[in-house]
Order: C-alpha cells, then structure tokens, then sequence
C-alpha cells in the first residue's frame, strides 16, 4: 500500500509536483502515466526519501520510508537502472544489497536467475551491460528482499519485446499474489497492457485517476462517418458531449445511444465501437495536450 | 494470466502475509558494506593495492638510492610516508563522492534512508583504512630499515619514536579528513580531487609567499593556517601552544567545512 497525501514539489518558482494525492492498493498493478517531465520521477524520488518534498506526506505500508527500519525487505525500488557503478560487477552490486538487508547469501543466485542473468553476465562489470541487462538487474535488486511493495520508474526502458513480456508477466503474478505495484511509463500502451490502476500525471499535476476500466468507460464512443458535419449536428442537437478527433468523432455516450441518433439523422456510418484501446491514447493525449511539448496533436 | 503460472509464482516470490517488522540494520553492517564498497571495484581495489605497493616501492627505492650514513628509520619512514599522504585522501574522496558521481547513492541512500548512518559509516572506514594503511608502510618501512641496513653493512638506526609515529598518522589521518569533508562538501569525484590538490598544494604555496611579504600575516600564520599548523606534527614535538593552533586552524578550516557538508548531504537532493 502506498498512500501519497497532497505532495508538492517546488523549484524556486517551479512546481514540478503539484498537490499530488492517489494510493496504490494491494493486489493492484498501479500505472503512473504521463509524458516526460510530467513530475514522475521526482514523485517517485520523494516517496523513498531521495528528495524532501516541499509538503505534502508520502506512506509506504502506513509509515514514512525514512521510518522503516530495513527497507529493502518491504519496499522494492528502481528508479534509474543505470544509477549503479560502472566498475562493480552484477553480482558484486547484488551482493552488497543482500549485506546491507541481512540476508543469506543464496539469495543473490536465486535472484539473478530469477531475473535471467547467468553467472557469466553477472560476473562483468557493468559498464558492460546494455540497458536491458542493467534493468534486470535492478529488478533482481528490487526483489531481492521479497518486499510487498514495489516501486519502479520506466521499468521496461530498455527491454526488447520478449524482456517486456517478462516483466509484465513478473509484475502480474506480483500482484496477483498481493504485492502492491506502482510502476511509472511514458508510453500509454505499456501501462494498459498491465495495470489495474492508472494516475495520469501532466505537469506536476494529477489529470486523471481511477480503475483502468473507469478511465475506459469514461472514454465513450469513437463513431465515423463520411458526413461528419451533419452527425455533429445531429448529436448536438440530441444534448451529446463530443469532441472531434483527426479523422472520427468521440462521443461521451455508448454505442447504442450513438447509433439511435445517426439513424434518426439518416447519417451513414463507416465504424461505431468503444473507445477503448486507441480510446486510451487518445484521452492520454487529450487529457496531456496542454502539458506536452509537441503541442496538440490531435 | 494462466493458472499454472499464478501457482508457480505464489510458490516463489512475495510473502504479503502479516510479517513481523524487521530489525533496524545495525550500523556494524553498514560499516562492513562501505567497507566491502572500498574494495569491490577494480579503482578501488588497485587504490588500496597501491598502498602496499607504493610503501614497497619507496622502500626498494630508499634502499638502492640512499647513501649508506643516511640508512635510517626516518629515511624509511619519510620515503613510505608520502605515496601514503596523496593516496590516503584520494581513498577518503572517493568513498564519498562516488555515491553521487557514479550515481550510487540512489541504492545506497534507499537501502539505508539515513544518510547520516552512511555518512559516518564512510567516516568510520575511512578512519581504519587510514590507520591500517599507515601501520602498514611503517611496518613495510620498518622491514627496509633492517634488509637496507643489512645490505649497505651499517648499524640499523631507529630514530623514530613511537610518538613521533603517532604524531605522522594523525597528520595522515587529517589528511584523509580533509579529503572527506571536500568529499561532502563538493560531492563529485574530479572537483573534490582538484580542490584537495588546492588546498594542500597551492594553498601553502600561496600562504608562504603571503607570509614573506606581509609581515602582518606571518606573525599570525600558526594561529591562521592549518597546513602550517600542522608541520608540527611532522618535527616529531608538539607544544601546547602548537596543540592549540593546530585546534583553532582546524576548526576553520576543517570541523566547520565538514559540519556544512554533511548538513549539505543530509538535505540535499539524490539524483
């Protein structure tokens, strides 16, 4: 359980982290959306202690993480992969976490090859990993003290297609057993694919939050048609909320309702579904379109 | 998700059972991981070697090169004492600094969360490697001492004193404290190396040709600079008088340098 209370995060008169309040419950894969520089990390950095927050209060397991007395057996963290010395070897880094938490030396093997790095891997340096390998790595590290709560930013940077399947796969089971997950991304599709829960972020501030299929639902009806002035008439005309997306209208309503009303306006249609899926990113990118760097896109 | 996968997995990770909490991590274990993190990479493994292997090479060297009447125990121990004088901080920097150059303190700083504890633990290390260190080129000294003056046919002559010792390794260890606060206070392995460099190089350079010109500053030098200060340590007498300079100046420009680092590390953000 992670229960972050009204943080904030001030740079002289940047606010990088704004009132930020959600909690990642038990059981539950938490996805922490947004684009970059949305205050991700740094919210991440200040529920572990790395940064001090300005105000606001961030709990792990109901205490604050300076107060726990041996972290690594209750809260995993991998913030920055490449955050280790590059002259260490990775069974050496892996070692010196399982000293620092006091546990027996097997640990280290079960670990490494639960995060499939073989003794040859885990004996070079790691100057000489590639980011893939630095972030099993830093998983093994993260898991290393069976912890309940784990805590990741952009886990699956660097990992190919296969070592992503892995790690959805690793964080699922997780959960599943009762492991509480929050793990950060950028990238929309990584995060639907695996949580349960999604915060979305966009400067600093919290857009959206809610169960995946919540923020679903609330994502409507994508509808085409060849006529769209004279549909957007028509759902006007019957009270319906709907914005306009590149080349389709997306209508707060379901399907049906949508339906009744092109056919009431005689107004053929080319597709009529859910928004779900592409329904997501397209609320990602409506929800970030005033925080994001590339402007309004759609 | 496949059920034969959820039951495979239960059998291996997470316990979220009702677990007591944890024993707070000793400070003994802290001690013993920075300890390890010294040696454990191969900079800081040939750092420590280089300890043993520069005491061995200014030995040989005071062997073969000294003249016969000047084969003594303060030969020896002069020749071993300064590789121990540019290694021994350099030891201290790093130990400190590398936790934010090579970015290492975002483990080390979770894993512990309080900076502090680690803090003192690199102080504790730093301490005992020091003091290992320095027993050891003078043991490494001491065995050139009797093999140089068996060689060359003299008398073998120890003319350092015990407290004489003494005085040398707490002049090093100042050294390495030094080392340490530049370490808290710049917290970057390159900057914390040139500004030992500085102060201990071109700090006195520009003190000595302060004090020839400005007689002003030369009356006040023991009571003003901690380099000076401290070259009563290396005469092998220490005055009470000299003890005290040695305290002001190191207050100045040691104690109070440090206590704003370390409060520095302490709120300091871990990128």
């Amino acid at each position: 359980m992670i229960t972050v209370d009204s943080l904030t995060k001030r740079y002289g008169g940047f606010t990088a982290v704004d009132d930020v309040s959600f909690t990642a419950r038990p059981g539950r894969v938490t996805g922490f959306l947004g684009p970059n520089g949305a205050g991700k990390s740094t919210t991440m950095r200040i529920m572990v202690g790395l940064t001090p927050a300005t105000s606001g209060t961030a709990e792990v397991s109901g205490r604050r993480f300076a107060d726990l007395p041996n972290p690594g057996l209750e809260v995993g963290v991998l913030l920055d992969a490449s955050a280790q010395h590059a002259g260490r070897t990775g069974r050496e880094i892996l070692t010196i976490a399982q000293r620092t938490m006091g546990l027996p030396r097997h640990r280290v093997d079960e670990m490494l090859d639960r995060v499939s790095l073989t003794p040859t891997e885990a004996g070079r340096r790691v100057r000489n990993y590639s980011l893939g390998m630095r972030q099993r790595l830093g998983i093994a590290t993260a898991l290393l003290g069976e912890p309940e709560v784990l805590i990741l930013d952009e886990p699956a940077n660097g990992l190919d297609p296969a070592g992503i399947r892995w790690m959805r796969d690793l964080l699922r089971g997780y959960a599943d057993q009762g492991g509480t997950v929050l793990l950060s991304s950028h990238l929309l599709h990584e995060i639907e694919v695996i949580a349960d829960d999604l915060v979305v972020i966009g400067q600093g501030r919290i857009v959206a939050q809610g169960t995946k299929a919540e923020l679903l639902a609330s994502a409507g009806t994508l509808v085409r048609t060849r006529d769209v002035p004279a549909l957007a008439d028509a759902l006007a005309a019957a009270g319906l909320t709907f914005s306009h997306l590149t080349d389709a209208l997306r209508v707060e309503a379901d399907p049906d309702v949508v339906g009744q009303v092109a056919l009431g306006a005689g107004v053929a249609l080319t597709e009529l579904r859910a928004a779900d899926g592409a329904g997501l990113e397209e609320m990602f990118l409506e929800l970030t379109a005033e925080t994001q760097r590339e402007g309004v896109a759609a | 998700m496949t059920a034969s996968t959820v039951e495979e997995a239960v059998e291996t990770t997470v316990a979220t059972r009702a677990r007591p909490a944890p024993a707070r991590i000793p400070m003994s274990r802290i001690v013993a991981v920075e300890l390890r993190k010294s040696f454990d990479t191969r900079s800081g493994f040939w750092l420590m070697a280089g300890i043993a292997i520069l005491a061995v090479v200014a030995t040989t060297a005071t062997i073969l090169f000294a003249p016969d009447d000047q084969l003594d125990y303060e030969a020896f121990a002069t020749a071993v004492g300064f590789p121990m004088a540019v290694i021994l901080p350099m030891v201290a920097i790093l130990s400190v600094t590398s936790e934010w150059s090579q970015r290492t303190g975002l483990t080390s700083f979770t894993l512990v969360p309080h900076r502090g504890r680690v803090i003192r633990a690199k102080a504790l290390v730093a301490l005992v490697v020091g003091v290992t260190s320095m027993l050891l080129a003078a043991a490494i000294g001491a065995l050139g001492n009797v093999v140089g003056s068996a060689i060359a046919g003299v008398d073998t002559v120890w003319n350092v004193s015990a407290q004489e010792l003494g005085y040398i390794i707490l002049a090093n260890i100042l050294g390495m404290a030094v080392g340490f606060m530049l370490g808290v206070l710049i917290r970057n392995s390159p900057g914390a190396i040139v500004g030992y460099f500085v102060y201990s190089l071109v700090l006195p350079t520009v003190t000595t040709v302060l004090a020839e010109t400005q007689e002003w500053f030369a009356d006040k030098q023991p009571w003003l600079d901690f380099n000076y200060a401290q070259g009563s340590l290396f005469e092998g007498s220490v005055s009470g008088e000299q003890w005290a300079q040695l305290g002001v100046t190191g207050l100045v420009w040691l104690v109070i340098p440090l206590t704003v680092g370390v409060w520095m590390v302490l709120r300091s953000e871990v990128k």
